[in-house]
């Protein structure tokens, strides 16, 4: 017993290096495996409120560009809404709708790391949920992972385990939009059959697989294009609309038949078994 | 003189954390460098304070950067793992002097400093950006980050040194 303690004395800095380096890595490992870790993420309620004051004074720097993005989305949305003709459809009962948006701002935004987040500054008060969909005027952003009460995280489409439904445009032809970690201004789209045509230059838009983006979100533009290993499937390299360095204000996206789909999916998958 | 010491090594773990939180992290030099002057605060550290509460501290200082960064706690084990083999690495630098009870860092000479300073400054990437990236098929990936990120870091370091040097400790 006395050998226990003096050894457990003489090592005690070794040992507390030991456990402490174990409580490290087991927290990393489990969000490499799973998600991002319940615990350690920006949204809680000291590092929201410290970074949305840090976000508060930078903003103004950028108003010049933001503006002139809003001003080109409006412009955008008149034209539609002048030349659409479809106005007469539009149903005004909000419980009709599938889809509801919410505007947010980002308060933390990252791209240089292997799995980037960002921070927004609505949460749960804004009825935000994980798994709702992040959008800006001029396309795709992200997936909302954490909420606390006034702050969310979003997995960001530069995230090595995003994995987005996205298809080419004006054709079926879907594939997985995911990310390699070495150029932030670009993803790639696999799971394209060779069978199909492509051009560089082609839009990339969200498919309508997923339940959590509506279809036709764009995506990017084909930079170049691939076959992979086994010759079936292209790969492809799709730059972004985004300028994922430079967003200020999203649009949180929210399924309104989510659960009933995800319900119905799960119940199928369960009856294969 | 113990509180002053106390209290300085507190107002410069907070100022460290948000310079680094607010500063840093949003470089991103070239698309990827953000640089981790946070390690200052390990060279800083006096050198005869009791070594369990100073892994306890660099623990502590790591875990705090990462739940800004969204980091899990990559910061939180690569600030530890100075933190335990910084006595090594002094030895290694300083010889046995620094076991002198009149051993200062401001005593030894700038070359000294130096090597200390990027002996830290390597370890801590390497873990950091192995962890970060954990798989050795991109070894090539992690040695750019670290090589590239650890220059600017040093370089960041020594002109935060050199602007705040501390004269008495």
């Amino acid at each position: 017993m006395q050998q226990i303690i003096k050894f457990i004395i003489r090592y005690k800095n070794f040992l507390l290096y030991i456990f402490l380096m174990i409580v490290s890595i087991g927290f990393t490992i489990q969000s490499h495996s799973y998600h991002q870790s319940r615990f350690f993420n920006s949204s809680n309620w000291l590092t929201g409120n410290i970074l949305e004051t840090s976000n508060s004074v930078s903003t103004y720097f950028g108003l010049d560009t933001e503006n002139q993005k809003l001003m080109d989305e409006n412009r955008r949305l008149r034209d539609m809404l002048f030349n659409g003709g479809e106005t007469d459809s539009i149903v005004l009962d909000s419980t009709q709708r599938m889809y509801t948006i919410t505007t947010g701002r980002v308060i933390k935004n990252s791209f240089a790391e292997p799995r980037n987040y960002i921070t927004i500054d609505k949460g749960e008060k804004d009825s935000i949920k994980g798994d709702m969909g992040v959008i800006t005027s001029k396309g795709i952003l992200g997936i909302v992972e954490n909420t606390s009460n006034h702050f969310a995280t979003v997995q960001s489409i530069l995230n090595e385990q995003s994995n987005i439904n996205a298809k080419i445009k004006n054709t079926n032809h879907f594939g997985s939009l995911v990310w390699n970690m070495k150029r932030y201004d670009v993803v790639q789209l696999i799971d394209i059959p060779r069978l199909v045509k492509l051009t560089v230059g082609d839009t990339i838009v969200t498919g309508g697989m997923s339940s959590i983006f509506p279809e036709g979100i764009p995506v990017g533009t084909i930079r170049k294009f691939d076959l992979n290993s086994s010759n079936s499937f292209y790969n492809i390299d799709v730059a972004l609309f985004n300028d994922m360095t430079n967003i200020k204000n999203v649009y949180i996206v929210n399924n309104a038949f989510r659960e009933e789909i995800k319900e119905l999916e799960n119940k199928s998958q369960s009856n294969d078994q | 003189m113990i509180s002053n010491s106390y209290f300085l090594n507190v107002v410069r773990f907070i100022l460290l954390v948000l310079v680094q939180v607010l500063v840093f992290n949003r470089l991103n030099f070239f698309g990827f460098i953000n640089p981790m002057v946070y390690i200052l605060f390990l060279y800083w550290y006096p050198i005869k304070e009791n070594r369990a509460a100073f892994i306890g501290l660099a623990f502590l200082l790591g875990i705090s950067i990462d739940f800004f960064s969204d980091s899990m706690a990559l910061h939180a084990a690569s600030t530890l793992t100075i933190a335990y083999m910084r006595p090594a690495i002094m030895r290694f630098v300083f010889g046995v002097n620094f076991e002198f009870q009149s051993f200062k860092l401001s005593n030894t000479t700038r070359i000294q400093q130096i090597t200390f300073l990027t002996l830290l400054i390597i370890v801590h990437h390497l873990v950091f950006f192995t962890l970060e990236i954990f798989s050795l098929a991109n070894f090539l990936l992690i040695l750019k980050k670290v090589l590239a990120t650890g220059a600017v870091t040093l370089i960041l370091c020594l002109l935060f040194g050199s602007l705040f040097s501390v004269k008495k400790e």
